[in-house]
């Protein structure tokens, strides 16, 4: 019994870690740029949410703002920050992806301090258990599950069956030639942005929901977390990000369960170095042959 | 180029060695006077180490081209090294120079051990793997309190970072560093940042090469930490997060990559101003991350570019009365 809601511990830690994980993937996908931002994109969520609500507002009305304000800002960092960079050496891009991270982590430290502040979870999941054939969960494991593999199936839709997922994917094909088929590059990416950021603001509302405190720094570690679930299971490749987030979640609950928590950043990152050096494209990641 | 006189080989070095030599005696005279007070000698130790954290980053990121995000892991290999054998031994010369190679070689080895795996992967792959190697390091530290003293640090290190002891490190490491990209080893650094394949393709050994610029980034990176060290004389794991990394990673791109002129006045002026300004130290963070987007997007290369500053060029350009000329294009000798 324990070793199930130890796994169900782990189902909800991964599900989290993949919604961010898709983030990650698919703006690598289409502009072969790591967000570092996006683990930042989470904090703001977590820091509108605690005004929104803090100002009264009705939870679902807040959860709705959250997650519009990390498209919002997502869609603008990529015009003001990205953009410009577009045909620029890849190593400029990320260099440039850290300087947002950290303007947007020290912004938040200069608004609201670098103090952790309590996260109004229960305003937005209420604490209830729900008993499940003598195993007792959470509600706000249940919801988090449930929302994030409903939110993975539909962007799993939306890639495959839409229009805008045909032009996606053709665009992280081949930029060039999609743009010679009459795709408009720049609304793809925008659109892809804020597609990732979306998953990113269910992402920070469910990640809050389970630890309750918000602080400027969250999103770093979350970040890394989840860009390593990324890495691991194949950057660019959506099926990959959701392995990826789930097998992270997993160890990470694993090597806690097994009282070894100080150890767990260390081993997540093991992890990924020990994937990375057997295939390095990933578990799902597919290779791509070097022209010369 | 006519009638360009030139200065010999020997006389260069002498110049150059006699202002060093100057620079040292005279700081540290300077210091021992009592004409800069504690706080302000303090901002000087300070320059100097992170001077030598920038200018080895930027042998990695500015030379060979790779973006490596663990430099602060090294840093604190190196310092604990150090510090450990420095605690153990009483205050000599010898100790000193001891502990600092320590430092450097400690962090070499784990450079090596990182570098041969790493070094496979490109581009992003590696910054991701070095930032992991680096978190691995920190959660090391924090583990094994026995011999690192885990959270609270590493306390009563035995402060021997003096002027001297510093700035002859700095000095003495940045010649070295300036030797060996001058050497056909440095060209063939240079020629693996170019373009690998075409490096590759002229008999230039890639692995062994992105080893070993990898490995000279870390083991300087080490010294600094060594010096680190003995200047606060307390090590805490603290010390050595993803975000000191990244504050070496912008003075080497601030300074220009492949800049060593550069990456020594981004590292002066970055680690002085906000020390001179104390007030200012809330929106430092603030600035840095601006800076550091303004300059990629307005001057990916960085404020000096690839330019190296050299004293006895522009002297002989003073000789020759050619000082205000304007810099010959390519192609204008054939006119």
């Amino acid at each position: 019994m324990l070793f199930l809601s130890q796994c169900i511990n782990g189902l909800q830690l991964g599900s989290i870690y993949a919604l961010v994980a898709l983030g990650y993937s698919m703006v690598y996908g289409i502009i072969r740029l790591l967000n570092f931002a996006h683990g930042d994109v989470i904090m703001i969520g977590a820091y509108i949410a605690l005004l929104t609500i803090g100002a009264g507002l009705h939870p679902a009305l807040a959860v709705g703002i959250t997650i519009l304000g990390c498209v919002l800002i997502s869609v603008l960092i990529e015009k003001v920050a990205y953009r410009p960079l577009r045909s620029a050496p890849r190593i400029s891009l990320l260099i440039t992806a850290i300087g947002v991270s950290l303007l947007l982590q020290n912004l938040v430290q200069l608004f609201f301090t670098a103090d952790s502040r309590a996260y109004p979870s229960t305003a937005i999941i209420p604490a209830r258990a729900i008993q499940l054939g003598g195993l007792s969960l959470s509600l706000s494991t249940v919801v988090t599950i449930l929302v994030s593999v409903g939110a993975m199936l539909g962007l799993h839709l939306l890639i495959q069956k839409t229009r805008m997922g045909k032009a996606m994917r053709a665009v992280s094909e081949d930029t060039g030639a999609a743009q010679l088929m009459g795709i408009d590059i720049n609304r793809v990416i925008s659109i892809t942005f804020a597609i990732g950021s979306a998953l990113a603001g269910v992402g920070s509302v469910l990640y809050c929901c389970r630890y309750s405190v918000a602080n400027p720094t969250m999103g770093s570690l979350l970040g890394l977390k989840a860009f390593v679930a990324a890495v691991l299971g194949g950057i660019g490749s959506i099926p990959g990000a959701v392995v990826g987030g789930f097998a992270i979640g997993f160890a990470e609950v694993l090597v806690t369960a097994l009282g070894f928590s100080a150890w767990t950043d260390a081993v997540v990152f093991a992890v990924l170095i020990v994937v990375l050096l057997v295939k390095p494209t990933g578990l799902l990641g597919r290779g791509v042959a070097e022209k010369v | 180029m006519n009638g360009y006189k030139q200065i010999p080989v020997y006389l260069r070095y002498l110049i150059n060695t006699l202002l060093l030599g100057a620079f040292l005696l005279g700081g540290n005279a300077l210091l021992a006077s009592g004409a800069v007070n504690r706080a302000q000698s303090a901002v000087i130790l300070q320059i100097g180490i992170y001077i030598l954290l920038a200018v080895s980053l930027n042998v990695a990121t500015g030379y060979l081209g790779q973006l490596p995000l663990g430099h602060a892991g090294f840093m604190a290999v190196g310092g604990y090294g150090a510090a450990l054998l420095w605690k153990a031994m009483p205050r000599s010369a010898g100790a000193i120079v001891l502990g600092l190679l320590l430092g450097g070689l400690v962090a070499a080895v784990f450079g090596v051990v990182i570098g041969v795996p790493a070094l496979r992967l490109k581009g992003d792959y590696l910054a991701i793997i070095t930032l992991g190697f680096g978190e691995i390091i920190r959660v090391l530290i924090i583990n094994l309190p026995g011999i690192t003293g885990g959270t609270p640090g590493l306390m009563n290190i035995p402060k021997h970072s003096s002027f001297l002891v510093v700035y002859t490190t700095v000095i003495l490491s940045c010649a070295l560093i300036h030797t060996l990209m001058k050497s056909r080893h440095g060209r063939a650094i240079l020629a693996i940042r170019e373009n690998e394949i075409a490096a590759e393709s002229s008999g230039v050994n890639t692995t062994f090469y992105k080893v070993l610029a990898f490995t000279v980034s870390a083991f300087f990176a080490g010294v600094a930490g060594a010096l680190y060290a003995g200047y606060t004389g307390i090590l805490t794991p603290g010390n050595f997060t993803f975000m000191t990394s990244v504050n070496i990673l912008v003075m080497v791109v601030l300074g220009g990559l492949g800049s060593m002129a550069g990456s020594v006045i981004a590292a002066t002026i970055l680690t002085a101003l906000p020390l001179a300004l104390q007030s200012f130290n809330k929106y430092r963070m603030v600035i840095y991350a601006l800076l550091l987007i303004a300059v990629m997007i307005f001057k990916p290369s960085g404020l000096l570019g690839r330019y190296d500053f050299s004293l006895t060029r522009i002297l002989e350009k003073l000789i020759n009365g050619q000082l205000f000329a304007r810099a010959k294009k390519a192609g204008e000798d054939r006119a």
